[in-house]
């Protein structure tokens, strides 16, 4: 196998359910193929429950898996030993532990984990926590307290860092800074992989958008690119005979300057006339809401949006 | 496959185990400083109620006619006897079961810290504490209620077997309790009610002698009487055996009692012992 020093993460196939032969059991992931390279920001986009979080846990080291091949920076994290942690950054979903404690205290003990960690006092300047060195946790605010925890997630220099859905429960001002530190992180050259359920984080942070749903990736592709070019195509919408029309075209004023003459009224105006091109959101929501087996095609997806679309 | 050896290059030596463990039991005792409750119901406990019981039955014997001491003096060995226990074992079961719930635990195994200098931080911790609490036990009997302290050195060494010992299995068990308990908030309900049976049952708040005999019979299954009884053989004069059931400090059973207990905390610690919670996959 050749060395993976282009490639920070690279998965296939990988299968983990949840239950027993009792309960039955629960496919969280289906066999998922992923791969991130050194340097980049890749963002894991789906609805809760998708398998996101399973994923990057088993990832992390935290959970086996059932199936499938994972090299994380070039070792099977089931097997990973401390030099392995001290290359990763980890930044968990919620947290509310070592309330006791003060965010300088946290930042330096954490540190002395690690071989060479950035400066605690420094760190937590660039985090904007500096007016909070010496308050305790229990005191900081959400958006406060998720900084710190990014604070912890790069204090030991990782080439990799995960974020688990960072920003759920922040006020817009505080997602802002936010996205800023990352931004800073990843001009830093820092590999991310980032889960969210939110499109807008995943657009403006991430080079890379993995859509998953149901345990498996149903669309991949830079952010602006996402479920390919025909998704992206404008659709017209109008009223015509009391009825709701709709076209999906490549030629839009082409199509309106023909409706403008046939189905335009006594005043000259097309009832209800629309040219809507599909935001990323609106394929999006195509991608995780149409169903998994109608989904490998870009058709499947803009039939699903067109649809959508036709209902408004 | 041999491509482990292609690590990055300028990454420097992890640090040590012994290093981390310091680093560990600083970050545990200022934690514990600060948890008010801690504090109180594990520090403060045995104080108070040693005062409390020096005070109120401060002009009564313990023991019979010709084998009577002051309540203070009678009481002290098993208040050393349940600072220890409140010190290691309930401190730590709650602790970790708290961390466990909270995601500490789950936020250190991210990191490069081993587990052994997780581990080693809480013992000091659980160390310190008790070995403090242990001193202010001894120096306010000895000062406040004028106790007499053993003078040979034989008494003292059994004192430091009987605390040494009595502190590592409270905390293994403390360790394998945690792991009993499923969430946070049900940690003191699961925990106390444990320490409470033992400290009534042991010869802790009622003369161990003055038990029914099935009562005796049952505690003895327990570490905690066992440890009242040891260190009733170092501040208790030497007359006073005659109120042990067994007619004897039984020292060796002690040492072997505790040992068994902490043996199997071990093995059931490491057994049971999980890094996440329980309903976390």
């Amino acid at each position: 196998m050749e060395t993976t020093g282009g490639q920070a993460v690279r998965v296939r196939g990988l299968r983990k359910r949840y239950g027993t032969a009792r309960t039955g059991w629960k496919q969280a992931v289906a066999g998922v193929d992923l791969d991130v390279g050194r340097g980049e920001v890749v963002a894991v986009l789906g609805p809760n429950g998708a398998g996101k979080t399973t994923t990057v846990e088993i990832l992390e080291g935290f959970r086996a898996r059932d199936d499938g091949e994972v090299l994380v920076l070039g070792e099977d994290p089931a097997r990973a030993d401390r030099a392995w942690r001290a290359r990763i950054g980890v930044v968990l979903q919620d947290s509310r532990d070592l309330g006791e404690l003060t965010v300088g205290e946290v930042v330096r003990a954490t540190a002395r984990s690690y071989p060479e960690p950035r400066d605690p006092a420094e760190l937590i300047a660039t985090v904007g926590l500096e007016e909070k060195a010496r308050t305790r946790l229990r005191a900081l605010s959400g958006g406060q307290r998720r900084r710190l925890d990014v604070a912890l997630g790069i204090v030991g220099r990782p080439e990799l860092l995960f974020l688990d859905e960072p920003t759920t429960g922040f006020d817009p001002q505080a997602r802002r800074t936010f996205w800023e530190l990352v931004e800073s992180l990843r001009d830093g050259g820092t590999t991310i992989l980032l889960t969210t359920h939110y499109l807008d984080e995943a657009a403006r942070l991430a080079d890379r958008v993995v859509v998953v749903r149901e345990g498996v990736v149903v669309a991949e592709g830079p952010p602006g690119t996402l479920g390919g070019a025909e998704a992206r195509t404008p659709l017209v919408s109008w009223m015509q005979d009391g009825a709701p029309r709709s076209e999906v075209t490549d030629r839009p004023t082409e199509l309106v300057a023909r409706l403008a003459r046939e189905a335009a009224g006594p005043d000259g105006e097309v009832p209800h006339l629309q040219v809507v091109r599909p935001s990323l959101e609106d394929v999006y929501l195509s991608l995780i809401g149409a169903e998994v087996g109608a989904v490998g095609t870009t058709t499947g997806a803009q039939t699903g949006t067109a649809a959508e679309e036709g209902t408004r | 496959m041999s491509t482990h050896t292609a690590r990055p290059t300028g990454r420097g030596r992890l640090p040590g185990i012994w290093s981390l463990a310091l680093a560990r039991a600083s970050v545990e005792l200022r934690s514990f400083t600060r948890e008010r409750d801690a504090v109180v119901f594990v520090f403060l406990y045995p104080i108070l109620m040693l005062a409390l019981f020096a005070t109120v039955f401060g002009s009564e014997q313990a023991g019979s006619a010709g084998t009577g001491v002051d309540f203070a003096r009678y009481f002290l060995p098993g208040m050393i006897a349940t600072g220890i226990m409140l010190s290691s074992f309930q401190t730590l079961a709650l602790a970790i079961a708290v961390e466990r719930d909270d995601g500490t635990l789950k936020r250190l195994r991210a990191t490069p810290l081993p587990a052994s200098a997780y581990f080693l931080g809480k013992v000091a911790q659980v160390l310190a504490v008790a070995t403090v609490q242990t001193a202010v036990l001894i120096a306010i009997a000895a000062l406040a209620y004028d106790v007499p302290l053993p003078s040979e050195a034989g008494a003292w060494l059994t004192f430091a077997w009987v605390f040494v010992l009595g502190t590592a299995t409270g905390s293994v068990l403390g360790v394998a309790f945690s792991s009993a308990v499923r969430s946070g908030r049900s940690a003191s309900a699961v925990v106390i009610p444990v320490v409470l049976v033992l400290q009534f049952t042991s010869g802790v708040f009622f003369p161990f002698y003055s038990l029914p005999a099935w009562l005796q019979t049952a505690a003895s299954l327990f570490p905690l009487k066992w440890l009242a009884q040891g260190l009733r053989s170092v501040f208790l004069p030497p007359e006073m055996v005659s109120l042990e059931p067994s007619g004897s400090w039984q020292l060796g059973l002690t040492a072997g009692v505790l040992a068994v207990w902490l043996v199997a905390g071990l093995v059931v610690g490491i057994r049971t012992f999980r890094w996440r919670r329980h309903d976390d996959g």
